[in-house]
């Protein structure tokens, strides 16, 4: 019993923090029809940007509490600066492109971003540990719990909350969901679908940093964490189908339970699970879960 | 075909000849471009259907282990039977899998073929009798029965490489202008059509990815003999990514094109380690990004534009 309720925390833990970072890549998707595959280097900015600003918090000397604040300015930095930057200058002369092929530029700019990074913030690890010990463990049930673990589920339901009601129930939100059908006749009744795809592009960054950011506390930050979380966040949004933000949830907690059972119960089988339930899955639903089929053209 | 044939033997004259007189890091050079271009020819093959798979490293690992595993278990030196071994086994592998994964099209298929590539990438880290992420050498391969020399073993591996990619672009020149290679060019423009018209779809998509994977296992086999290691990164996703940048690059319009892609991606790569040690992937992305721009169609496009001038 004991084992399957650790199981189960687990897995809802690892599917919160990859339901944020796969809710940016499937909303970039939906609106800009671009499969980032630099989305991991945009969490591992994040997560970098998060270990500085922690940093400089700590030797300006403000409480500990503030760490958190640092996490999110981290994120919101690099969404304002890189963002824009990557939109306007590179992918704009894509646009219109073959899906594939723009899944190839994104791959050459992880490429430039993975050795920029490396410029930037040098080789060596960092540790970020300040904000993991602010909520200490929760006792429910007789079961002890990590703070944080909790206070990232609570983040992952706001971000989805969050995203669900701002398209659905703002006029921006339904300007944002017209592009997604047809940016063409969007444009036509007087969008500026320009301005919405690099706000939906910097929205989409800032939840990879966020969850860059949320995730720093619980690794060493170093060369190399964005290349696992790239392959397991296509596998979430192609579980759930492209764009969707329910498929988004659902996938994550597939992949974050797949995992956690293969974690505790077969170690070996970690980064098989992952991709066995995307597989199995994707039999059954080629489009993925929450995908409307399309017309086929004649 | 005809004049396919006599093109292909005519190149190969030249590339083992020219072979003689290069020098011993450009000899190591193409033989590892002709290698992996192997690979992305497998990628070209499905590209005219109109798909891109992600995940060749899926064959050319299984292709690389499998001929590894046969020279170091079963006592077997010969670089050709090697070869060969390590087609098998690629077609051995990816054959259950054509039959689903001709059902999908687009970013599924790409995404798709990723998936199975990361899952043996995952299972070939864990497997410990196989050396887990360091992987495990291989002793150098015999030629037809005779041990190479050290000083000609450049040589003859660049000779057996180049054959053999030689032999087998050729022989996907006659498939692709072939009636049922050409089928795929019709899937490519519209598949509905193609199936009211009869032809079945799955069929030459399935047969696609199974040739592709055949090619890709002998890319892997003869890899892994040029470098004489091999290990779990042959499988990885970054790995694969290089090889649809090379088919990319290349376009599917020409052959020749994508062992010059293959070359063209060696000489930057070893380069720019060479000059940028710290910033060779950002070398390497930026020329990508590059050539994604302002060659949209590929280097293909580039010799069809030249032989369209000098035709009339």
């Amino acid at each position: 019993m004991n084992t399957a309720l650790t199981i189960l925390a687990d897995g809802v833990a690892y599917a919160s923090w990859l339901f944020i970072v796969a809710l940016g890549l499937t909303l970039v998707f939906g609106v800009l029809k671009i499969l980032n595959v630099a989305h991991g280097s945009f969490y591992a900015v994040g997560a970098y940007a998060a270990a500085t600003f922690v940093a400089w918090f700590a030797t300006w000397g403000f409480a500990p509490w503030l760490s958190l604040i640092a996490l999110l300015l981290g994120s919101v930095a690099v969404a304002a600066l890189l963002a824009p930057l990557t939109e306007r200058g590179l992918l704009r002369v894509f646009y219109g492109r073959d899906e594939v092929l723009l899944v190839l530029v994104t791959y050459a700019l992880f490429l430039v971003l993975e050795d920029l990074m490396k410029l930037v913030w040098g080789v060596n690890p960092y540790f970020v540990t300040a904000p993991y010990g602010l909520f200490g463990n929760v006792q429910i049930g007789g079961q002890s719990y990590v703070g944080y673990d909790l206070a990232l589920v609570a983040v992952a339901i706001t971000c989805g909350l969050g995203v669900w009601w701002g398209l659905n129930r703002t006029r921006a939100g339904k300007v944002v969901l017209a592009v997604i059908h047809s940016a063409e006749i969007a444009a036509s009744m007087g969008v500026n679908v320009g301005r919405v795809y690099t706000f939906a592009f910097m929205f989409g960054i800032f939840l990879a940093a966020l969850g860059g950011a949320l995730t720093a506390p619980m690794i060493s930050v170093q060369p190399g964490v964005s290349v696992a979380v790239v392959i397991v966040s296509f596998a979430v949004v192609i579980i759930g189908g492209l764009g969707s933000i329910e498929g988004a949830a659902i996938g994550a907690l597939i992949v974050g339970m797949a995992r956690s059972l293969a974690v505790h119960t077969w170690p070996p089988a970690e980064l098989f699970s992952i991709y066995a339930a995307m597989a199995v899955v994707l039999i059954f639903r080629p489009e993925g879960l929450f995908q409307r089929v399309k017309a086929r053209r004649i | 075909m005809k004049k396919t044939a006599a093109m292909g033997l005519a190149v190969l004259a030249a590339l083992l000849a020219g072979g003689l007189l290069a020098p011993k890091w450009l000899l190591f050079l193409v033989t590892m471009s002709a290698a992996n271009g192997l690979v992305s020819l497998g990628i070209v093959l499905m590209m005219r259907g109109g798909v891109v798979s992600f995940g060749q490293g899926l064959v050319f690992a299984a292709g690389g282990y499998a001929a590894a595993l046969v020279s170091n278990k079963l006592g077997v030196s010969d670089a050709l039977l090697l070869a060969a071994a390590g087609g098998g086994a690629a077609v051995l592998l990816a054959a259950p899998f054509a039959p689903l994964l001709a059902r999908y099209r687009g970013i599924f298929f790409a995404m798709l073929t990723l998936a199975l590539s990361m899952v043996l990438y995952g299972v070939l880290m864990k497997s410990e009798s196989l050396g887990g992420s360091d992987g495990f050498n291989m002793r150098r391969p015999t030629l037809l029965g005779f041990s190479i020399p050290d000083a000609w073993s450049g040589y003859a591996l660049y000779a057996l490489v180049v054959t053999i990619a030689v032999l087998l672009s050729t022989a996907a020149r006659v498939y692709f202008d072939s009636a049922r290679g050409l089928v795929a060019l019709a899937i490519r423009e519209n598949e509905l059509r193609v199936e009211y018209l009869g032809a079945s779809v799955r069929r030459v998509m399935a047969l696609d990815f199974v040739l592709a994977a055949f090619l890709g296992g002998v890319g892997g086999a003869l890899a892994v003999m040029a470098l004489g290691h091999i290990e779990p990164q042959f499988s990885y996703w970054t790995t694969s990514g290089e090889f649809v940048f090379v088919s990319i690059l290349a376009g599917h319009h020409s052959v020749a094109a994508v062992f010059a892609a293959s070359l063209v991606l060696e000489l930057v790569r070893s380069f720019s380690s060479a000059y940028f040690p710290n910033t060779w992937q950002l070398a390497l992305g930026l020329f990508l990004l590059i050539v994604i721009r302002f060659l949209p169609k590929g280097l293909g496009s580039l010799f069809n534009r030249f032989s369209r001038q000098a035709a009339p």
